[in-house]
C-alpha cells in the first residue's frame, strides 16, 4: 500500500499525492513510512510561506502569485497548501481559501490542498511541513504555502518557507504596531496590499522606518530550542551575521483582486531565493528547520512512550497529587520518566 | 495512533448563486467536527471533480436551487468516476422535483435533501454512509 503510494508521489499523480497528504495528516506508522521513503526526493522545491491578518488578501495574493508563475514567468509547477483553524469547540473547521483560487481551476502544472490547523497554534497545522515535502517530492518546483490569518506571534511558518512574505493591509495600527517582537520580524519580503486603499503609503512608511531600526542582526529563525544550540554550526554570534544578515526585506504594494504589483513580488521572490543560495543562508535555514523538527519529534516520540507504559490509575493518582499540592509537577514529570 | 477526520467538499455548481443553504450545510458540518472545505458558487462540475481529488475528500455535497441539477449532477458523477473517485459519497440538496431522486439516486447519489430537511438528519446521513 504504501508503496504504491510513494511511486505514484514520485511519478507526480494527482491522485496519489492527494492520498498521500492525507497519509501524513493523519499521522500514525503509515505516515513514517511514507514521509522516510519521500524523503530522499525532497529539498528541490522553493518554499514561500505566505501570511498575515485575517481578510489581509493572502488567498487573493498566492491566486495571483501562483497565476504569474504559470503564465508570465519561466513555466513553473505550483502547489499550495492552504491553512484555515480548526474550531477549539468542535474540532471542525471551514476551509475556504479556495473560493479566492477558482483561476487556477483546470490547470494540471497547479494543486491546491485545503489544510484545517487541528489545534497547533502557531498558525500552521502540525502536519503542513510534512504535506509539503509530499509536493516537493512529488515535483512541484514552487510550493506556497499560506498560513491561517495571523496577527502578531504565528512565526511557525518562518521555519517551514525559504522565503516568508507578511501581508499587511493599511489602516491596521499605529507605527508602534510596526516595532513590536513576532511576525514583522520574519518577514523577507513586505506586502501592502490592497494599495488603493487610502493609508497604504503610510503602511509602507511605518515598515519602512521599523526597518531602519534594525541593526542587521541575524535573520534566521531561531526556534531557541537546545538542539539548536549543539548541533547547528555558526551558531555564534559572528558567523551568522556574516552568513545571513544583509537582506533587507523589500516593501512592495499590490491590489491582489488585480494583479497589480504581483511581478514585482514574484522577482522579490526569486531575488531572495538567488541571495540564500549565494550567502550560505538557504545551507543555514535547512539546519535550522531539520534541528527543530528533530527536536520536535524527540518531544511527541518521548511523550508518547511515556504514556504508552504508565497506567491511567497512576497518572490519575499523580495529576491529582499535583492539584492538592502534594507533590510539584517536576518530580512527578521525574518519576513519569523513571528517574 | 490516527487523527482522522471526515473531510467534505460543499460546492455548488451552475449559476444560481443562492449560497445560504450551502452556507447552513458547511456550518452544520463544522460544529458536528467536519472538515469542510467550502468552494463557494458557479462551479462548474470540472471544478468539483478536480477540488474533490486534490482535497481527497470523503464525501462531496452539492446544491442547486436553479433547476439544473438534471444537466450538472450527471457531469460531476461521470468526472468523478473519471478520476477514480468512485468510493466518495455523494450528496446534493437544493429544489430537486421528486421524480428526479429515483434518477439521482440511479447515478450513485446516496443522498437528496430537500428543504426543509433538519441539519442533523444530513450529520447523521453522513456519519452513518462514509466508508
Amino acid at each position: 500500500m504504501s508503496d504504491v503510494l510513494v511511486d505514484g508521489v514520485l511519478a507526480g499523480q494527482r491522485r496519489a499525492i492527494a492520498r498521500a497528504i492525507t497519509v501524513v495528516e493523519n499521522d500514525g506508522p503509515e505516515a513514517w513510512t511514507v514521509l522516510a521513503a519521500l524523503h530522499p526526493h525532497t529539498g528541490r522545491a522553493h518554499i514561500v510561506g505566505v501570511t498575515g491578518p485575517p481578510g489581509s488578501g493572502k488567498s487573493s495574493l498566492v491566486n495571483a502569485l501562483a497565476l504569474h508563475f504559470r503564465r508570465d514567468a519561466s513555466p513553473r509547477t505550483v502547489g499550495i497548501i492552504a491553512v484555515d483553524p480548526t474550531s477549539p469547540f468542535s474540532g471542525g473547521a471551514i476551509l475556504g481559501d479556495r473560493i479566492r483560487m477558482r483561476d487556477l481551476a483546470g490547470d494540471i502544472g497547479i494543486f491546491i490542498r485545503s489544510m484545517a490547523s487541528r489545534g497547533n497554534l502557531g498558525g500552521l497545522a502540525r502536519a503542513t511541513a510534512d504535506a509539503v515535502r509530499v509536493l516537493d517530492a512529488a515535483g512541484f518546483d514552487l510550493v506556497i504555502v499560506e498560513t491561517v490569518g495571523a496577527g502578531q506571534a504565528e512565526v511557525d511558518i518562518a521555519r517551514t518557507a525559504h522565503t516568508t512574505i507578511v501581508v499587511e493591509v493599511p489602516g491596521l495600527g499605529d507605527d508602534v504596531q510596526a516595532i513590536k517582537a513576532g511576525i514583522l520580524e520574519v518577514a523577507d519580503v513586505f506586502v501592502v496590499n490592497k494599495a488603493d486603499l487610502e493609508g497604504a503609503d503610510h503602511a509602507v512608511m511605518a515598515l519602512r522606518m521599523m526597518l531602519d531600526l534594525n541593526s542587521g542582526g541575524p535573520h534566521t529563525v531561531m526556534h531557541h530550542g537546545r538542539l539548536a544550540e549543539l548541533v547547528i554550526p555558526g551558531t555564534g554570534e559572528e558567523e551568522n551575521k556574516k552568513t545571513a544578515g544583509a537582506w533587507r526585506p523589500p516593501i512592495l504594494k499590490t491590489v491582489a483582486t488585480r494583479r497589480e504589483g504581483v511581478a514585482e513580488l514574484a522577482e522579490a521572490i526569486v531575488t531572495h531565493r538567488s541571495y540564500l543560495e549565494q550567502s550560505g543562508g538557504l545551507a543555514l535555514r535547512e539546519c535550522e528547520r531539520a534541528a527543530a523538527e528533530l527536536e520536535t519529534i524527540i518531544q511527541q516520540e518521548s511523550l508518547r512512550s511515556v504514556l504508552a507504559r504508565t497506567d491511567r490509575a497512576r497518572l490519575a493518582a499523580l495529576v491529582d497529587q499535583i492539584v492538592r499540592r502534594k507533590m510539584d509537577p517536576y518530580t512527578a514529570g521525574q518519576r513519569l520518566l523513571g528517574r | 495512533m490516527t487523527d482522522k477526520k471526515i473531510r467534505v467538499l460543499v460546492a455548488k455548481p451552475g449559476l444560481d448563486g443562492h449560497d445560504r443553504g450551502a452556507k447552513v450545510i458547511a456550518r452544520a458540518l463544522r460544529d458536528a467536527g467536519m472538515e469542510v472545505i467550502y468552494t463557494g458558487i458557479r462551479q462548474t462540475p470540472e471544478m468539483i471533480a478536480e477540488a474533490a481529488l486534490q482535497e481527497d475528500v470523503d464525501v462531496v455535497g452539492m446544491s442547486i436551487l436553479s433547476g439544473a441539477h438534471m444537466a450538472l449532477f450527471p457531469r460531476v458523477m461521470d468526472l468523478l468516476r473519471e478520476n477514480g473517485l468512485d468510493d466518495v459519497l455523494v450528496v446534493v440538496g437544493g429544489i430537486i422535483p421528486d421524480e428526479d431522486v429515483p434518477i439521482l439516486r440511479e447515478m450513485g447519489i446516496k443522498g437528496v435533501f430537500g428543504p426543509g430537511t433538519p441539519t442533523d438528519a444530513i450529520v447523521d446521513f453522513v456519519r452513518e454512509n462514509v466508508q
